[in-house]
């Protein structure tokens, strides 16, 4: 009943503006309203209008960009961010200026020159050497915007360097995994057909190197360290984005990448600069890949060297051999010794029993 | 159909014979036409009623993303199972609703719509053709384009829901359908749907190529080309060099949706089971849809900023600035957009040399925009400018070119995309610099020429409300995004409640959402003016806004063949607004220069001597 009124309400309302609309026009026809010039009535009124949009809008920009500052510029937690983010602001410097400068004229010159009777416009087709200049100067400004850009995207993307802490990071849907590599530095090899519903990431265990690895549920990192994430995707793609650390880097199934960097604030300093003791540094997924895309979140730990040196060792005991022995059965018989040591598993006896039940619940 | 072909090739040969036309049908009228200026209409129409779909769709998630608590139990007699039994959208419906919008508007409106309807029916009209070069080829562009629409309107009904991997498609997400609903059945009607429509582009490509080539009138060199048909023209070459690569792009796709191939499979595990595809690579997928993606930008930009120059010229009363300069940067834009496509590409792990070398070109091509920019700055100076609809459309498109144009030197700039890539930021650039500067385009050329298609004008006072209720409405929902974006939100997200970094800026995101609801609302003041213009509006005067071009040189209802007797030679630029002398402040390009010896320069002093004056009337 309800619905049914309103639309009968909404069908009137549109009937009286129609009406409404119909009898102006007509009462317009019948008034013949003097107009031999075909500059329609109301000309000035719309430069005013041209003048009060240009500073209304400008004053709204001012105001608000100055009054969120804080709000919407994350605070900077990597190496690399603090010049990223000064080529940021340089640009934005460079734009708002223009931006500012070209409305101003845009709206300016619209409302200074709007039509007025027995006014001749200035017939101006061309002006070689004013195109020359609006040609030259936006060329010499991006030239160096690009160069001092280019600078900083070599380093960024160049070789990580050599004391760089390695870590795998995998994208799936619905979320990420890490991979650390242990005792020996060296992550070992992985490949997709090996992957289970708990070796998620499909180490290969014939691989030595991988024996050690150990996969945390959080990706933790040193504070002042170089580290390299290395980046794969397992069934879309997914991108690794956190806007803290100005990082990011698509997860490309069948092509693995990779991104390198220094966080430079620990999670419990930038807990005091943001005033919030729930603070969490996010791995974010920022490349469309399914319906629980946008809760596809991993938590990043940045702790100081020295907290960074006592958890990897405390974790690395937690291998990933050692959680799961069942798949000792996947490495090959001559490494297997080596592997249960590495691993970190003592308990020979309970080996059998492990991986028959591990191998049932496969 | 085959009558008026032949009647054209009478016309063609015998101007004199003009009165013999016979009536024609309303099939051969209407539908199967092969007269240019109904072909316009038809993709006029159909791209408004897509319009209509696409703003539709986009105010559903902007419910989502304003009000994530609101219920929406009420959409459900519409939106059926897609909307979730605790009365909230489904998430995947959400990622559907997003990809139709992107589609829809970049295709169907602002690509079909704006270059369909104005190259349809302004080239034949400002060049002095009768036609098309091929009716025929022009009505099966139109037909493969209504084709193309009726498939993907279907694919919106689907239980499985229309594609919903985001409008550029990426596989693997696009290519398997255990990833995501959309990728079923939905996909492969899109990939269906886009290639008709590229079918479509090509027809309709080819024929303005030709056209514009070999169909101009006497005297219509291409230095006298106005600068709409300049845009249309540079448009055309592009969608002919870059729609096919997006057919293979789209072909290989299908290749692997459905005959197993691994063009750009490799290494996935997903849903429990490896699958058997390696060696292909998704990001050979990208580069290939980019080859098409970048071009298409400045498809959709330039016949708008064509259109743009024309409307600003003729209502400020003077020449556009820098004629030659500005068809210089249409060819420039046109040439670079072919080589910046990897821009979109900066973080997909692709060699970073290469980001060097797109980021240099990306760049580069920021300069023949700003020239464009401040010549139609220059062009207001000085100027006597009447505020037509179509003049404030084209000057908040200038507005919204600026605005969305300088993000682009950040987006650009490889080091700084790492950051902003695929978040709010580049939503709000581009919905600025390409998409509401080119649906103002489109808007500012249908209240321009709606008196040449329609023959009647539309309400004057209407079209000014519309303007501001869209041009305020538009900036209040793109340039808040802008912050929303530097604070890293990323696109394509249904909810931030997930995320601790993305707790802020709820009340930013409602009133985004509050400013589309209304700018849409705005929308049916156009569609009522537009609808009611047709047939209630006063009837238009012969050149109801002094302007230089030929068009106006048409009886108010053009038929088949556009000029009644002999097509009108030309003699002159079509900027001459204003010049000092002359009599009144516009002389139409059909003026010799002999017949103005008060208001010509000295080097076109010279040219009167060689004008062919044959069958020109002296006028005053």
């Amino acid at each position: 009943m309800l619905n049914l009124i309103i639309v009968i309400a909404v069908v009137l309302i549109i009937a009286v503006i129609f009406t409404a609309y119909r009898v102006t026009t007509l009462v317009d026809v019948v008034k013949k309203k003097k107009s031999d010039s075909h500059v329609p009535p109301g000309n000035n009124f719309q430069g005013v209008l041209m003048i009060l949009f240009l500073v209304g809008g400008i004053a709204a920009f001012f105001y608000f960009s100055m009054k969120e500052y804080d709000t919407y510029n994350l605070p900077i937690a990597s190496e690399h961010a603090v010049i990223t983010e000064n080529l940021f602001w340089i640009t934005m410097a460079i734009t708002v200026f223009v931006f500012i400068v070209t409305q101003i004229f845009l709206f300016g010159f619209s409302y200074k020159y709007r039509h007025k009777e027995n006014y001749q416009a200035h017939y101006y087709p061309h002006n070689n050497k004013l195109e020359m200049i609006w040609t030259i100067i936006p060329a010499i400004v991006l030239a160096w915007l690009i160069i001092s850009g280019l600078k900083q995207w070599s380093v960024i993307t160049g070789p990580a360097p050599d004391n760089a802490e390695v870590i795998e990071v995998m994208g799936y849907q619905y979320a990420w995994a890490f991979r650390y590599p242990g005792k020996d530095g060296e992550l070992g090899s992985s490949d997709f057909r090996k992957i289970d519903a708990v070796n998620s990431m499909g180490i290969d265990l014939e691989d030595q190197r991988g024996h050690d690895d150990f996969m945390p549920t959080q990706l933790v990192l040193p504070k002042g360290k170089p580290v390299l994430l290395k980046i794969r995707g397992r069934d879309v793609i997914h991108s690794v984005y956190n806007p803290h650390f100005r990082m990011q880097m698509n997860a490309v199934p069948g092509m693995p990448t990779q991104f390198w960097f220094t966080p430079s604030v620990s999670t419990a300093e930038m807990r005091e600069i943001t005033d919030n003791p729930e603070f969490n540094y996010e791995l974010v997924c920022n490349k469309i890949c399914g319906k629980s895309h946008y809760g596809m979140k991993g938590l990043i730990t940045v702790l100081e060297q020295d907290e960074y040196d006592s958890w990897y060792k405390e974790t690395q005991e937690n291998t990933f051999l050692k959680q799961n022995p069942g798949y000792l059965s996947e490495v090959p018989e001559e490494l297997k010794e080596a592997a249960k040591i590495a691993a970190g598993i003592e308990n020979i006896e309970n080996e059998q029993k492990v991986t028959s039940a591990a191998s049932s619940s496969k | 159909m085959s009558v008026t072909d032949i009647h054209l090739q009478e016309d063609l040969a015998h101007d004199d014979h003009h009165d013999e036309h016979h009536e024609q049908g309303f099939v051969s009228k209407y539908i199967f036409t092969t007269d240019h200026k109904m072909i316009a209409k038809q993709f006029l129409i159909t791209g408004i009623f897509w319009a209509i779909i696409g703003g539709g769709l986009s105010i559903i998630f902007r419910l989502q993303l304003g009000f994530p608590e609101m219920s929406l139990e009420w959409l459900r007699p519409m939106l059926g199972q897609w909307i979730t039994p605790e009365g909230k959208l489904d998430a995947e419906f959400y990622l559907a609703l997003v990809t139709m919008h992107g589609t829809i508007m970049v295709f169907f409106v602002l690509t079909a719509g704006l270059s369909g309807t104005f190259s349809n029916f302004l080239i034949p009209l400002q060049i002095g053709a009768r036609d098309m070069a091929s009716g025929f080829m022009n009505m099966l562009s139109y037909w493969f384009f209504f084709a193309s629409s009726v498939v993907m309107f279907i694919s919106l009904f689907l239980e499985t829901g229309p594609a919903g991997g985001g409008w550029t498609v990426y596989p693997p997400l696009s290519a398997l359908p255990q990833a995501i609903k959309g990728s079923a059945a939905g996909m492969t009607m899109w990939l269906v749907s886009m290639a008709l429509f590229i079918a479509s582009s090509l027809l309709g490509g080819i024929n303005y190529i030709t056209t514009i080539i070999n169909l101009r009138t006497h005297g219509m060199s291409f230095s006298r080309l106005p600068l709409t048909i300049w845009a249309f023209f540079v448009t055309a070459i592009l969608g002919l060099l870059s729609f096919p690569v997006l057919l293979s792009a789209a072909l290989l796709l299908i290749f692997d949706r459905s005959f197993g191939t691994s063009f750009y499979l490799s290494e996935i595990f997903i849903a429990g089971e490896a699958l058997p595809n390696v060696g292909g690579s998704p990001i050979l997928y990208q580069h290939l849809f980019w080859f098409l993606g970048h071009p298409e930008v400045y498809i959709v930009i330039l016949p708008a900023l064509g259109i743009t120059s024309e409307i600003i010229a003729t209502n400020a009363r003077k020449p556009i600035f820098g004629y030659k300069a500005m068809i210089g940067s249409i060819l420039g834009i046109g040439f670079l957009s072919f080589v910046v496509w990897a821009h979109h590409m900066f973080v997909t792990g692709m060699n970073p040399f290469l980001g060097s070398v797109f980021t240099i070109l990306t760049l580069i091509i920021a300069v023949p925009s700003a020239i464009k920019a401040f010549n139609y700055i220059t062009t207001l100076w000085k100027g006597n400018i009447v505020f037509t609809p179509a003049m404030l459309f084209s000057i908040g498109l200038v507005s919204f070119f600026i605005s969305g144009g300088l993000t682009g030197i950040f987006l650009g700039n490889s080091v700084l995309d790492i950051n902003l890539h695929d978040t709010y930021f580049v939503v709000a650039h581009f919905h600025l610099v390409m998409g509401s500067a080119s649906f103002f385009g489109m808007l500012a050329g249908v209240y321009h020429w709606f008196p040449k298609m329609f023959g009647r004008m539309m309400d004057d006072k209407l079209g000014k409300v519309h303007f501001w209720l869209s041009f305020i409405g538009i900036y209040l929902v793109f340039f808040p995004l802008h912050y929303i974006g530097i604070a890293g939100f990323p696109r394509r997200y249904y909810s931030f409640t997930s995320f601790e970094t993305f707790s802020i800026y709820g009340d930013l995101n409602a009133l985004v959402s509050i400013a589309a609801i209304l700018t849409f609302a705005a929308q049916f003041i156009f569609l009522f003016n537009f609808f009611y213009s047709i047939f209630r509006g006063k009837l238009a005067p012969a050149n109801p806004w002094k302007s230089n071009t030929m068009e106006w040189t048409t009886p108010r209802f053009p038929g088949h063949g556009n000029w009644v007797g002999a097509i009108p030679k030309i003699f002159r630029w079509p900027y001459d607004y204003s010049k000092p002398g002359a009599k009144d402040d516009f002389i139409p390009q059909t003026v010799p220069y002999s017949h103005t010896p008060e208001s010509n320069l000295e080097h076109e002093e010279e040219l009167t001597k060689e004008e062919d004056l044959t069958g020109v009337e002296k006028v005053n």
